[in-house]
């Protein structure tokens, strides 16, 4: 933030620019409204939003306007990040144009300073790339080194860790944590993730097979229902199986005790709140073509 | 599956898994006292310890998490955290006065950290930074994120850092860079501090020692 205060751009600016800042950091401050897990945009995107390998929040300001498999049409930065509310968050996003949304997208567009609009190479470190898997991903093996590597801060029960009421470790799956329908559901994103960024401090320490191993784990526990639920979890899993849940573990159902993943009607501290951006149709004058 | 009740009470009993660990003996803060005696000499009555500058400072153990306290004097007996100073003390000790001393240091109230007050106003918003937002650019991680909101701890594996003195964090911190501490589970602290310039050491330090600790009792 040091570049920032150092810019010429108008104080005002700055002002939001670092309320958009504090919104990814804390996003735990929109608790109860538009949030309803324990995480913050940064318990995904490590180093506020700019780190290589952690899904960098930035190159989504330079490449989209663009078409987005997930929900099948054209999406802006703020639809993005609507997206993320309303999966990964477990909530339902700021309207449109409100001083959040603003906020959070101005700081998106700042981290993206100097990238070329469009850019006709792919990003360098974006996404959370999945490394080689050897072999078939274990539950038994995932399991193993998940409490090797990972209960000291993220629980046995994967329920993270609150200290005196503040969040410190937040929740990889259960109710704090994000629903179905978020990116990190995908085994293979699970993978890359952890691959690249934990144990938290020691970047690509795990072995690749270890990392898809911990991922098939991790997404075969219960998470909060995704808003796209139709009543009926092998429904659900067939119709967006082609965009989405080929690649997750929903509506599967695991092996050592027969339970089918995704088939409840909990959707976490959100209760039956839908959130507003989801299935919402776009472009329906131009679907003729 | 129904509620969300089974979300609360899973992050309740991650607590309690917290808190009791794997050191089970049970300490008393009474006898603790009384074992304590020959600790005063450097850890003080009131068991602030003291900051030495250009030497060997002494640690706060007022308010330190009691199990976190009785794994370092483990470590110390068993050898897998090395200190020619304190190795003596700890050998006096057998299971149970290490869990009562451990006892009868956690519930005294925190005393402030001293060792900071010198520092530059440039320096302790370095510190600060590292400690608060950390430094990305080197992969070095908040200090915050392991240490918890305000440096105050998270349960009994990441001691409180808040209001400890600046001589004794940097000591510590070099120790880890240099491979002569290394008794942190996962080498977690290891890996940070390897990427940390002895200017980052000295301003995170400095930070730190200027910051209250929280009482112990408002923690339990
Ligand atoms: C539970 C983890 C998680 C949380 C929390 C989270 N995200 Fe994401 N985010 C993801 C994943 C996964 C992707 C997709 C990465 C990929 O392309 O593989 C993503 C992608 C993005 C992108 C697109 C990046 C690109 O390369 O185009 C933006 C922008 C974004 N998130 C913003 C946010 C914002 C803002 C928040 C907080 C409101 C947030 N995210 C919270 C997991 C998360
Ligand atoms: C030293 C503590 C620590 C360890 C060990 C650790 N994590 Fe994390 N993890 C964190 C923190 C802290 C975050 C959030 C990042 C932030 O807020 O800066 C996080 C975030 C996550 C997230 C994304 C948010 C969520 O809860 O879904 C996942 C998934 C995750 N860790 C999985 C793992 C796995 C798997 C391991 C073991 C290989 C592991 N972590 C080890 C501290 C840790
Ligand atoms: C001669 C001085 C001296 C005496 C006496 C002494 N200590 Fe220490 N103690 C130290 C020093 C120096 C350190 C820091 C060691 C290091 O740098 O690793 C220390 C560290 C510790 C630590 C680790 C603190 C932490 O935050 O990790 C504990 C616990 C401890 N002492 C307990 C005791 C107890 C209990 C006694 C009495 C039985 C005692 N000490 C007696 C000098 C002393
Ligand atoms: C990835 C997690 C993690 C991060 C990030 C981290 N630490 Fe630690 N730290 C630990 C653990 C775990 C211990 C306890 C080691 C043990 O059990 O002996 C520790 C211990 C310490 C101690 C010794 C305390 C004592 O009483 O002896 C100091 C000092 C310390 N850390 C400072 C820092 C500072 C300063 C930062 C930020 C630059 C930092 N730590 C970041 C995990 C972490």
């Amino acid at each position: 933030m040091e570049d920032l205060e150092a810019s010429d751009l108008h104080p005002e600016l700055k002002k939001v620019i670092r309320y958009g800042y504090d919104l990814f950091t804390n996003t735990q401050q929109l608790r109860g409204e538009y949030v309803f897990n324990d995480m913050n945009c940064s318990s995904c995107h490590l180093g506020e939003g700019r780190v290589p390998f952690s899904a960098p929040v930035w190159p989504a300001a330079v490449t989209l306007p663009d078409f987005r498999g997930k929900n099948q049409h054209v999406n802006n930065l703020e639809e993005r990040i609507a997206g993320c509310f309303a999966y990964s968050m477990n909530g339902t996003p700021p309207e449109y144009g409100s001083d959040e949304m603003l906020a959070l997208s101005a700081y998106h567009q700042w981290l993206a300073t100097g990238a070329p609009m469009y850019p006709d190479k792919s990003i360098y470190g974006r996404g959370f790339p999945a490394p080689e898997q050897p072999e078939t991903p274990s539950y038994a093996r995932g399991e193993a080194a998940y409490q090797e590597n990972c209960t000291i801060c993220h629980q046995e029960d994967g329920s993270g860790h609150y200290e005196n009421g503040e969040y410190v470790f937040p929740a990889p799956w259960g109710d704090g944590s994000n629903n179905w329908g978020a990116g990190i559901a995908r085994v293979e994103t699970m993978a890359g993730f952890i691959y690249q960024n934990m144990p938290l401090g020691q970047p690509r320490s795990l072995t690749g097979q270890q990392a898809w191993d911990i991922a098939y784990y991790i997404n075969s526990q219960e998470r909060p229902q995704g808003p796209r639920y139709t009543g009926d979890v092998a429904e659900t899993a067939e119709r967006f199986g082609p965009t989405f849940h080929n690649r997750s573990l929903y509506g599967q159902t695991r092996e050592h005790d027969g339970h089918v993943l995704g088939d409840h009607a909990n959707f976490g501290e959100k209760g039956d709140i839908q959130p507003w951006n989801v299935g919402m149709p776009r472009f329906e004058n131009l679907s003729e073509e | 599956m129904k509620t969300s009740m089974w979300g609360r009470l899973s992050l309740l009993m991650g607590a309690c898994l917290m808190a009791s660990g794997s050191i089970a003996q049970e300490g008393d803060a009474e006898r603790g006292e009384a074992a304590s005696a020959t600790c005063v000499a450097c850890h003080q009555a009131n068991g602030g310890g003291m900051n030495i500058s250009g030497g060997e400072s002494w640690p706060r153990l007022a308010g330190l998490n009691s199990n976190y306290i009785a794994k370092q004097l483990h470590d110390f007996k068993a050898g897998d955290r090395q200190n020619a100073t304190m190795v003596t003390f700890a050998n006096m000790l057998d299971d149970q006065q290490i869990a009562d001393v451990a006892a009868y240091y956690s519930q005294l109230p925190a005393t402030p950290g001293q060792g900071g007050d010198n520092a530059d106003e440039a320096l302790l918003a370095r510190g600060e930074q590292l400690a608060e937002r950390g430094d990305w650019n080197a992969y070095i991680v908040s200090c915050k994120s392991c240490h918890g909101p305000g440096g105050q701890g998270v349960g009994e594996t990441f001691p409180g850092i808040a209001g400890q003195h600046a001589g004794y964090i940097s000591a510590q911190l070099n120790a880890w860079k240099n491979d002569t501490r290394s008794n942190d589970p996962q080498n977690l602290m290891g890996a940070i501090a390897k990427r940390m310039s002895e200017e980052d050491i000295q301003a995170v330090s400095a930070w730190y020692a200027t910051q209250p600790a929280a009482e112990w009792e408002a923690t339990q």
